[in-house]
């Protein structure tokens, strides 16, 4: 575990385009600053390219077809963005992916192995700090993974990636699916997380959740960043309240003219 | 019964060797989802290869198949970093069927070294029987028996608890969570390849001890497939148990059928395994122990 804090160091990615199968332009010029210490948001729409952000860090690109075409990401200045998975993983930078993806037919401690593969040494310390964290993954330690609830995946999930002590969490939608209670518990347990030095970027579709714990907060829309504010400001932007808090105040329900209206409005840029 | 109970033994002892290869089999296609054709021949290549580190370069037989097993693992790495690992993400019927020209064009290089006659392998245990009461029992197959037990228990072990093991459970499972985990994939592969060459290499050393290997000693590989197909594809315990079954009801049939259904022809023992494959998938059409796949038609 690290000393909290912020240092000078940066996971950044820079003017990041990324092509499906040669053909599809899923990210086109996207730069996202991740200052460590610090949970930053990362929100938009179904297929806004979030994802394909992270992935485009974490080096699984490959496994979908995809390439970085234009841009780097790079770490501390150094670019890893044509890194295989394996070295990104022991760079300190680890992905959970969206839809938890445990190892269904392993043990929760099996899992949680696995997630420490590159860091054999540190397994005994880190299966004490994940079970501090996550204590219902201590109590069911010997059970299969698949039978546990949507909740607990999501926790083994984020303790599997936090086995290798990463100086960098990519969350993939971690809310997915989960009742608004268990979504809370979730919230803390990445406050918890960053609290003891772990830089979060937090890809979500459920804004206020995420905007409720970071410090900045991006914007994507159609491949591209469209806003980029710390995130008092973001919250306080009317279209953010708008599309993504579901608060636009008086004038925002009504009519069929604001019907459209509230249509041509979903471009913040052009 | 003693005849009886002496069938069981020596199927066993046989149904051992189809164990270590049908493992092998197994191996590979729960790692990279590919049925690999080449294991026949990688068994044939490893029976020679310690014939020849017994009887050409003077090693005892149990370092001979030490280092023959080494070796084939050596080969079996090399084969998927230049065969396979190129058609990652490719159908994996493409993979398939490019085993399949590596199990030619091994099995042409073998057939070469092992020239046209029986090559024996220097086992030290040839037709010597142990007499145990009404029973005879050849030392080939309790050597068998208790060689396959050992690696198949220390396979066990290394894919339960050694962090390797549990990363080839982990990629078999989900490869690209795997790889976001920092496993590498790719080694992951060519690890099984090894693994299953050294199991292949094992198998054809039982298949050829007492006799000795020959041109056609391959075709006993293909025993291996009946085994996986009863077993369960993608079941390490279904292949040792499909493994132990052929071999089991081979020698029974062997023994039994001449006498009590002749009608069934000569050699009907060789079809017996298949028999017994198409009468389980009939009940269980994934096998005993699989995973059965769940289809909306």
């Amino acid at each position: 575990m690290r000393e909290p804090g912020v240092s000078g160091a940066v996971l950044a990615v820079n003017n990041l385009e990324v092509v499906y199968n040669d053909v599809m332009l899923a990210v086109s010029g996207a730069s996202v600053e991740v200052p460590e210490g610090r949970i930053v948001a990362l929100l938009g729409s179904n297929g806004a390219g979030k994802t394909t952000l992270l992935r485009a860090v974490s080096g699984l690109l490959d496994v979908h077809r995809g390439a970085i075409t234009k841009g780097t990401v790079t770490l501390d200045g150094a670019e890893i963005q044509r890194l295989a998975p394996a070295r990104v993983v022991r760079r300190g930078i680890k992905q959970v992916m969206e839809g938890r993806r445990v190892f269904a037919e392993l043990t929760v401690e099996e899992n949680l192995r696995v997630g420490a593969h590159v860091s054999p040494r540190g397994i005994d310390q880190g299966l004490v700090r994940v079970y501090e964290l996550f204590p219902p993954l201590a109590d069911r330690r010997r059970a299969t993974a698949g039978y546990l609830s949507g909740g607990e995946q999501q926790m083994l999930a984020m303790g599997r990636a936090l086995m290798s002590d990463p100086r960098y969490l990519l969350l993939d939608e971690p809310s997915l699916g989960l009742a608004p209670r268990l979504v809370e518990q979730v919230r803390d347990l990445i406050v918890a997380i960053n609290q003891q030095g772990t830089t979060v970027l937090l890809v979500e579709q459920n804004a206020s959740m995420a905007l409720s714990i970071a410090s900045h907060g991006y914007v994507m829309e159609n491949g591209k960043v469209v806003m980029d504010k710390p995130t008092e400001e973001l919250m306080a932007d009317e279209d953010i309240r708008e599309f993504y808090l579901g608060s636009a105040g008086e004038e925002g329900s009504g009519s069929f003219r604001d019907v459209k209206h509230y249509k041509r409005r979903k471009r913040w840029l052009s | 019964m003693s005849t009886f109970a002496q069938s069981i033994i020596s199927g066993l002892g046989q149904g051992s060797a189809y164990a270590m290869l049908a493992v092998g089999f197994v191996i590979i296609f729960k790692s990279t989802g590919v049925i690999s054709f080449a294991q026949p021949a990688l068994m044939a290549a490893g029976a020679t290869l310690v014939s020849y580190l017994v009887f050409q370069f003077g090693l005892g037989f149990p370092a001979a198949v030490a280092v023959g097993v080494l070796v084939l693992a050596g080969v079996g790495l090399g084969l998927e970093r230049v065969a396979l690992r190129p058609l990652v993400g490719r159908p994996v019927f493409v993979a398939a069927i490019v085993t399949l020209g590596l199990d030619t064009a091994i099995r042409a290089v073998t057939n070469r070294f092992i020239g046209p006659d029986l090559r024996p392998v220097g086992d030290p245990w040839g037709y010597d029987r142990l007499e145990l009461g009404p029973l005879f029992l050849q030392h080939r197959y309790l050597a068998m028996i208790v060689t396959a037990a050992i690696v198949l228990a220390a396979l066990f072990t290394f894919f339960r608890y050694s962090r390797v093991g549990l990363a080839m459970r982990a990629t078999a499972f989900d490869q690209e969570t795997s790889l976001a985990q920092g496993i590498s994939v790719g080694a992951v592969f060519a690890l099984s390849w090894a693994l299953a060459a050294g199991l292949a290499t094992l198998a054809g050393v039982f298949v050829a001890a007492g006799s000795g290997v020959s041109q056609g000693t391959w075709v006993v590989g293909l025993k291996a497939l009946p085994a996986i197909v009863l077993g369960g594809l993608d079941s390490l315990p279904g292949a040792v148990v499909g493994g132990l079954a052929v071999g089991v009801v081979e020698a029974l049939v062997q023994t039994y059928q001449p006498v009590h259904a002749p009608w069934l022809g000569g050699n009907f023992s060789l079809v017996a395994p298949y028999v017994l494959m198409l009468l389980v998938l009939l009940v269980r059409p994934y096998g005993l122990f699989g995973t059965p796949e769940i289809r909306r038609v």
